[in-house]
């Protein structure tokens, strides 16, 4: 395998896009999971959809943007989608979570629209559905490191911040904290990841990197901090796994990536079933 | 002359369209142990929330340490512990301690990492509710009492002046209410922290308490507990309907 990565320029570039994203996606994924806002992401992740499509579209009628990389109207469709969730989210202020189905339709319904319109790249299509190990280019690598130091960055000089405000956002605003704009970059930040992380994991499946290893590592950690360092390296066992799994099998790797974390959370949760039984056994 | 830690001027409050406040006047004085008391719906919690800045009154203004609220700074100086119920996700994956540390977030300042000397003033907060051995617990383990406990080292770790308590004992058990109320009374004598809470434990918190105000859209009363007698009958009716035997007991003999 090490072999095969040294040789091919698409293997260096897959598996440095997905170390990369076995970070940053669970790193954001916690405090998406504590604040409650999964299903954002999977929203999200559906505008990007739109995004992607409309640009394959546009390369493929508008002669001048023929080389123009999807990613980014990706990322700015899914950043697009961010603002709107947080405004419709203040229209309807006792029914928030309505943002969510209208962002996700809206986001299938172009992208739909796109996808019918422009046809032949039913490959293209597939491979940003459910991720490629081929088709990580070194410009999607390049994209991907930005994003990972636009994301570590955010995260390591707002950590109080958010900390306070994933825990208790009423005191976070009680207290002074600008909660307000933190959680407005916050949600430009997760979209960044969530167009960031389709290459690999494919739209449909980005969110479940963001949830899944952090579902997995609360059910053993008791710290915020060993929250996120547990759900970083689940995230990177299901993406290496994955990755390797789908190269040798030729697979898509959103899926092989997701069935590791599933198969890594089902684990913990027996592992923390064997202990407590383990401990009931002892005690009486 | 000092000023009043809060000053609150001829405030009124209304949510779409019913009137939540009207008219409110009054001073918060330091070292006050104050309550504010009133039926469910009377405003107490909206009061509470345009004290911290969370609501805009939609008339009259609010002067915090003897600063307009909209220009006050230092919000370090007010700490506030809310209805634990509403605001906190009980499965959140946390120890006390980096609960407790969150509390430092405002007075350390953005882009700034926690000082060194965080975990001493968070055990030092700790010690303070009598919650020193509990400092590497996940706060989901903990009893209702215990983790509004830790809100209130929460406050207490950024040394405020006053603390703002919005129904703390809401989802603590009632053995536990009255050592609860004790912790406070002595965080007012010792260490001089002025505490204004509002709650509907009357009997439980009128021995503790220096100050009352009897709130219902507008202040019935406000003044030392021992001058509440000084009420009529009709003043209230006016204030607490018809439960009103419920309270006639506190300050003094007035029954």
């Amino acid at each position: 395998m090490i072999e095969a990565i040294l040789s091919y320029e698409f293997l260096q570039n897959a598996f440095a896009a997905g170390l990369i994203i076995g970070v940053i996606a669970p790193l954001l994924g916690v405090f998406i999971v504590v604040r409650r806002l999964s299903l954002i992401a999977d929203a999200l992740s559906h505008v990007t959809l739109a995004g992607i499509a409309g640009s394959l579209y546009l390369s493929q009628s508008v002669a001048s943007l023929a080389l123009l990389n999807p990613l980014f109207l990706g990322i700015a469709a899914s950043v697009a989608g961010s603002v709107l969730i947080e405004r419709l989210r203040s229209l309807y202020k006792h029914y928030e979570e309505l943002a969510i189905p209208i962002i996700l339709s809206a986001g299938i319904g172009f992208g739909a629209i796109f996808i019918s319109l422009a046809q032949g790249f039913s490959n293209d299509l597939f491979g940003y559905l459910f991720g490629s190990v081929s088709a990580v280019s070194r410009e999607d690598l390049y994209i991907v490191a930005g994003i990972a130091i636009i994301v570590l960055a955010f995260i390591y000089f707002f950590f109080k911040e958010l900390f306070v405000l994933s825990f208790d956002d009423e005191y976070a605003r009680a207290s002074g904290l600008p909660a307000k704009w933190i959680h407005f970059i916050f949600m430009i930040v997760t979209a960044l990841v969530i167009a960031g992380s389709m290459r690999i994991v494919g739209i449909l499946l980005v969110s479940s990197l963001m949830t899944i290893p952090v579902a997995t590592a609360m059910r053993v950690t008791k710290s915020f901090k060993q929250t996120i360092v547990l759900s970083i390296i689940f995230g990177e066992i299901s993406v290496i796994t994955g990755l390797i799994t789908a190269f040798y099998f030729n697979l898509a790797p959103g899926g092989t990536i997701v069935v590791t974390s599933i198969f890594l959370l089902l684990l913990v949760i027996a592992y923390k079933k064997i202990m407590v039984s383990l401990k009931k056994g002892a005690i009486a | 002359m000092v000023a009043p830690l809060i000053d609150i001027k001829d405030i009124s409050f209304q949510y779409e369209q019913t009137k939540a406040l009207d008219n409110i006047s009054m001073k918060v004085e330091e070292g006050d142990f104050l309550a504010i008391l009133g039926p469910n719906g009377s405003g107490k919690s909206t009061l509470l929330k345009i004290m911290l800045g969370l609501m805009k009154p939609s008339k009259g203004n609010i002067e915090l340490f003897g600063v307009d609220a909209k220009n006050f700074k230092n919000r370090e100086w007010i700490g506030y512990v809310s209805q634990k119920s509403n605001s906190f996700n009980s499965g959140f994956p946390a120890t006390v301690k980096e609960v407790v540390a969150g509390g430092l977030a405002k007075k350390t300042g953005l882009f700034r990492r926690l000082p060194k000397s965080a975990n001493e003033q968070v055990a030092e907060a700790l010690e303070s509710v009598g919650m020193q051995d509990f400092i590497d617990r996940s706060v989901s383990e903990l009893s209702g009492g215990q983790q509004q406990r830790i809100f209130i080292a929460r406050a207490l770790v950024s040394k405020p002046k006053i603390l703002i308590l919005d129904e703390p004992t809401v989802g603590v058990d009632h053995q536990n209410v009255q050592a609860f109320y004790d912790m406070l009374a002595s965080l007012n004598r010792d260490k001089n922290i002025t505490l204004v809470l509002v709650t509907h434990d009357v009997d439980t918190v009128t021995d503790r308490i220096t100050h009352v105000a009897c709130l219902n859209q507008t202040i019935h009363f406000h003044g030392f507990k021992e001058q509440l007698h000084t009420m009529s009958d009709a003043q209230r009716e006016a204030w607490y309907g018809h439960s009103v035997r419920k309270i006639h007991h506190i300050g003094g003999s007035h029954a």
